[in-house]
């Protein structure tokens, strides 16, 4: 470079850029050190502080559901069970172009376009590394074309879960119930910390009722994740505890039985063993799959079954409330005879109907010729109305009231189902309080044969006939009789309670009523000898007829004639064997007709399914 | 000049290989331990060998840069500075007009082989540039040529800012500052523009992205949005803190292997560092750091004319506020500006400009005469 001519003070220059350099390092060195007070803030002093945070951050707790108990009946049968049940998943972040999988997948495996839906659904909302269920419930089939083929799908997986399953499908699917995905409304009710990670939940039945117990206690885990929530291992693990097997009263070899004597028939059956209350067979019909429900049932099902007629979803056997008919004299003779109003010899004429005095009102009996003179025995024996209007105008609406809900008429049994109804076992002042009217002689005298108010389950039916045969001891119906910590082969029984002793005054009273029903079923002339004639045991029964309307006075009751659901409703209850009771039945048949032909033979079936093993249809 | 050129000979002898091949070795041996720390820090932050591998490719690229740049003499790269400056310019224009938007910023010029930021280049061209203009001056410069200096800096760094890219808008306005500070910028004159800058700061606060308001609300409290834009904050400092005096060691910082970190194998990487090495992990770094701005000082000191001077302590002191400015805001003192931590974060084209600065050092070290003294 030429050399110019310059006028700069070099030593000037010199000391100028050495003050400068000094100064500026001196600047730097407090910013340093300023960052250095921060960072020591941090790490030194913070530190607890931070590494809570950081601990908190890294460490999730995460639940582990517990396995739902299994529900067995009295003989061990499984009623309710877990299966394995395979899930396909797709984790999206390992997929190259999903619409191709997707669309190769659908060569294996059908993936309806709701599947597909739902799934892109799940996608939008979840991260990519997490997979998302694309089918539920696949077949074996299915299972192992995917296997054959996984190969070629990375980023597609078989998981295996349990799912509730009822192998026995519609059996005695309105006491069992079902479980079904936990919704809102449940998830008011259930305790949120225990649910977490519970996808299911008891809907209805004992699957309801003993949620509690089934479900069993969540366990945990620490385990270690990503900021996107991944786990990389388990830190700690508290195991969770399954939930109890149940142990149910029922026979399913009854309850089958029952089922299939009722058939076509909309009707319940109730089967109580007198001496502890176990529910021997629970029968409403028609009954629903209850795998339907489990996950989530179709819209087109759910609407064929809520819109069918028959309305198979109606528990019938808890909630149905139909008159008790004749199978109500039985309790109304032990009455009069245990109140002193009447007895055993004690006679009415029976010209074929009835009459209150200075009233033009005919009641009509049944048999329009009249049954002649009648006492209680044959009264009971051949259902003879016109001696019961007589009687329970004699007895009163008051005493029929206060002795009948001995037998647990109008109020609810207590049944370990939830759902039940109390049935109405009218008096004065329920008539006052609901119609604000007085209660009228008239609806005394139909009272007596089981019309007009009273309205009773057949639960409630069958604990009644349960409480005549077991000399008037109440136990509480159950219908489990014994739970059992999983991975244990010990039962916890829960024993029989006795709600209530009704008083007996005189023995042979009750001797007298069991007595003419025993010849109700086996007397040539009694109501219900179409089963008794040919029964290797002795059954005390009693046939019943609810009127669905009323007739006219002159009117005749033509059941041909008559629309099938305006039809008389069928009804018997029966106990046996009639000296040593190890079975009571309650049978409502909606519209079958007639008591002794309808109901009997069903409860017929049903003793000798319990009692002599005879389950052949 | 024959007198010069034996004395040059001899001395060349004297002062050994490195001055024949330009190499300042302490620089260079704090250079290599910084890379060699940062290397390590990454292999645990970028989860991998992977990810080193290319940072060795791109160091080596960077070092070989740097090695090249200390071969050419400070003579020819003060000639060359009119034109780098200008061409730099021309190319932020055209950044402007056929950039390419990447990230919701302007910065890049597609040259069909590779990716260029004109901004790199003008971190070394700016202070160059007026290191330039003032080098005949008598220092300290008067007001006019205050003002020329001033306006220098100003068109490159207001065309960067309008990118945006405010981080480097920063380095290339304080690299340019530090060239007149050394040049003796008036301490009076400083106050009044300091002054002057927090009048301007509500007009600044009007001017600025949403995203870049956004960044400095979150500093303030970054417990306002806790999953937004609070997140990085949060989770560095929960990092660093959780680090302790210790660290959590090496390959077991759970914020950052776990992805609880964001960013931190780039700008957030101190974080990293932090937690798995502590304060100590930490005062080491700054320990290499000081000894590469120390060193960097000592040559400004050496150099021989005031191109040199103000153009080695430009680039010393940059380099300094280059590892604040990313500390500060890794730890919370600072708002959030993409900057990364220079030689130990991942990536970025500013590694090779970074160690071109520090070629031009090393030329400048090894390009000295001797004087009699």
């Amino acid at each position: 470079m030429p050399t110019r001519l310059t006028l700069k003070d070099h030593f000037f220059e010199s000391r100028l850029i050495f003050s400068r350099v000094i100064g500026l390092l001196v600047i730097a060195g407090i910013l340093c050190l300023v960052l250095f007070s921060r960072l020591l803030y941090l790490q030194v002093i913070a530190h607890e502080h931070y590494r809570t945070l950081s601990e908190d951050n890294r460490v999730k707790l995460q639940p582990i559901p517990p396995n739902r108990g299994l529900i067995y009946d009295r003989n061990g049968i499984l009623l309710a069970e877990n299966l394995p049940s395979y899930r396909l998943e797709i984790t999206p972040e390992q997929i190259d172009d999903m619409d191709v999988t997707l669309n190769e997948l659908g060569k294996i495996i059908e993936i309806r376009d709701i599947d597909r839906t739902r799934f892109e659904q799940l996608r939008v909302r979840k991260p990519g590394f997490e997979s998302i269920p694309l089918l539920f419930n696949l077949s074996d089939t299915d299972v192992a074309r995917f296997s054959v083929n996984r190969h070629r799908f990375p980023g597609v997986d078989i998981t295996a879960g349990l799912a509730r399953h009822y192998p026995l499908g519609p059996l005695a699917a309105h006491a069992i119930g079902y479980v079904s995905r936990i919704d809102e409304q449940a998830l008011k009710e259930l305790d949120t910390s225990n649910y977490r990670g519970t996808t299911h939940s008891g809907k209805i039945g004992i699957e309801k009722t003993y949620e509690t117990l089934l479900h069993g206690t969540v366990g945990l885990q620490q385990v270690e994740t990503t900021a996107q929530g991944r786990v990389l291992r388990v830190l700690n693990r508290v195991a969770p505890v399954s939930g109890r097997n149940l142990f149910l009263t029922l026979d399913s070899r009854v309850q089958r039985t029952a089922e299939a004597a009722l058939g076509e028939y909309s009707g319940s059956a109730i089967a109580i063993d007198p001496n502890n209350g176990d529910v021997l067979a629970f029968v409403s019909l028609p009954s629903y799959d209850p795998n339907l429900f489990v996950n989530g049932i179709d819209i087109a099902d759910y609407q064929a079954l809520r819109d069918n007629d028959r309305r198979p979803l109606f528990n019938r056997a808890l909630r149905g409330q139909y008159p008790p008919g004749s199978t109500i004299k039985p309790f109304m003779g032990l009455a009069g005879l245990e109140l002193g109003v009447t007895s055993s010899h004690s006679s009415t004429y029976c010209p074929g109907f009835y009459t209150l005095p200075g009233n033009e009102r005919k009641y009509r009996d049944w048999k329009r010729t009249g049954h002649g003179t009648v006492k209680l025995g044959l009264a009971i024996m051949q259902s003879c109305d016109v001696y019961f209007y007589d009687l329970a105008l004699s007895l009163g609406i008051d005493n029929i009231h206060n002795y009948l809900s001995h037998f647990g008429f109008g109020r609810a049994s207590g049944i370990d189902i939830i759902g039940e109804l109390s049935g109405l076992l009218p008096s004065r002042e329920w008539k006052r309080r609901r119609h604000n009217q007085p209660w009228f002689p008239g609806e005394t005298i139909i009272t007596g044969i089981g019309q007009g108010f009273f309205l009773v389950t057949p639960l409630q039916l069958a604990i009644a006939t349960a409480a005549l045969a077991n000399n008037g001891r109440i136990l509480q119906p159950n219908i489990v009789h014994a739970e059992q910590a999983a991975n244990s082969s010990a039962l916890t029984p829960y024993p029989p309670r006795l709600l209530e002793t009704i008083t007996i005054n005189q023995q042979h009273n009750w001797d007298e009523v069991i007595g003419a029903m025993t010849e109700a079923v086996h007397n040539q002339r009694g109501t219900a000898y179409r089963i008794g004639k040919d029964s290797p045991y002795r059954i005390a029964g009693k046939t019943g007829t609810a009127q669905v309307f009323g007739l006219k006075e002159d009117e005749k009751y033509d059941a041909s004639a008559l629309d099938e659901k305006l039809r008389d409703h069928a009804l018997f209850i029966a106990f046996a064997p009639a000296d040593e009771p190890k079975i009571a039945v309650a049978v409502v048949v909606e519209n079958g007709g007639g008591g002794g032909s309808v109901a009997a033979p069903i409860a017929r079936r049903i003793m000798d399914a319990y009692l002599i093993g005879d389950t052949t249809p | 000049m024959s007198s010069v050129f034996t004395r040059h000979r001899e001395d060349a002898s004297q002062r050994g290989w490195q001055y024949r091949a330009h190499i300042d070795v302490p620089l260079l041996l704090a250079l290599v331990s910084a890379c060699a720390y940062g290397l390590v820090i990454l292999y645990s932050a970028g989860g991998g060998i992977r990810i080193v591998e290319q940072q060795v490719l791109r160091l080596a690229l960077a070092f070989t840069c740097m090695l090249l740049v200390a071969q050419v003499p400070p003579r020819l790269l003060q000639r060359l500075t009119p034109w780098a400056f200008v061409t730099g310019v021309l190319l932020l224009l055209a950044v402007q007009l056929f950039g390419e938007i990447s990230g919701g910023a302007q910065r890049w010029l597609d040259l069909y082989v590779v990716r260029f930021q004109p901004s790199e280049l003008m971190k070394l061209a700016v202070p160059m540039m007026v290191a330039w203009y003032l080098a005949d001056a008598r220092l300290p410069p008067n007001r006019w040529q205050l003002l020329a200096a001033a306006i220098l800096i100003a068109v490159p760094m207001l065309l960067i800012v309008k990118q945006p890219d405010l981080g480097t808008a920063l380095l290339i306005a304080s690299s340019g500052f530090f060239v007149l500070f050394l040049a003796g910028l008036q301490w009076r004159l400083l106050a009044f523009c300091a002054l002057l800058l927090a009048a301007a700061m509500p007009v600044i606060w009007h001017l600025m992205h949403d995203y870049q308001r956004q960044r400095v609300i979150t500093l303030l409290n970054p417990e306002s949005d806790p999953l937004g834009s609070g997140y990085h904050i949060i989770q560095s400092k929960i990092a660093i803190g959780s680090g302790g005096l210790f660290g959590k060691g090496w390959l077991n910082g759970t914020q950052s292997q776990l992805d609880f970190l964001p960013e931190r194998h780039t700008d957030f990487i101190f974080a990293v560092l932090g937690e798995e090495f502590g304060f100590l992990g930490i005062l080491l770094l700054f320990g290499i750091y000081a000894t590469v701005v120390v060193r960097g000082m000592m040559i400004t000191l050496q150099a021989q004319d005031t191109f040199t001077r103000l153009l080695a302590g430009s680039i010393s002191m940059t380099f300094c506020v280059y590892f604040i400015v990313n500390t500060g805001m890794v730890s919370g003192l600072l708002p959030v500006v993409g900057l990364p931590l220079p030689m130990i974060s991942y990536g970025g084209t500013s590694i090779v400009t970074l160690m071109a600065g520090f070629g031009m050092l090393m030329s400048i070290q090894t390009h000295r005469k001797l004087l009699a003294t």
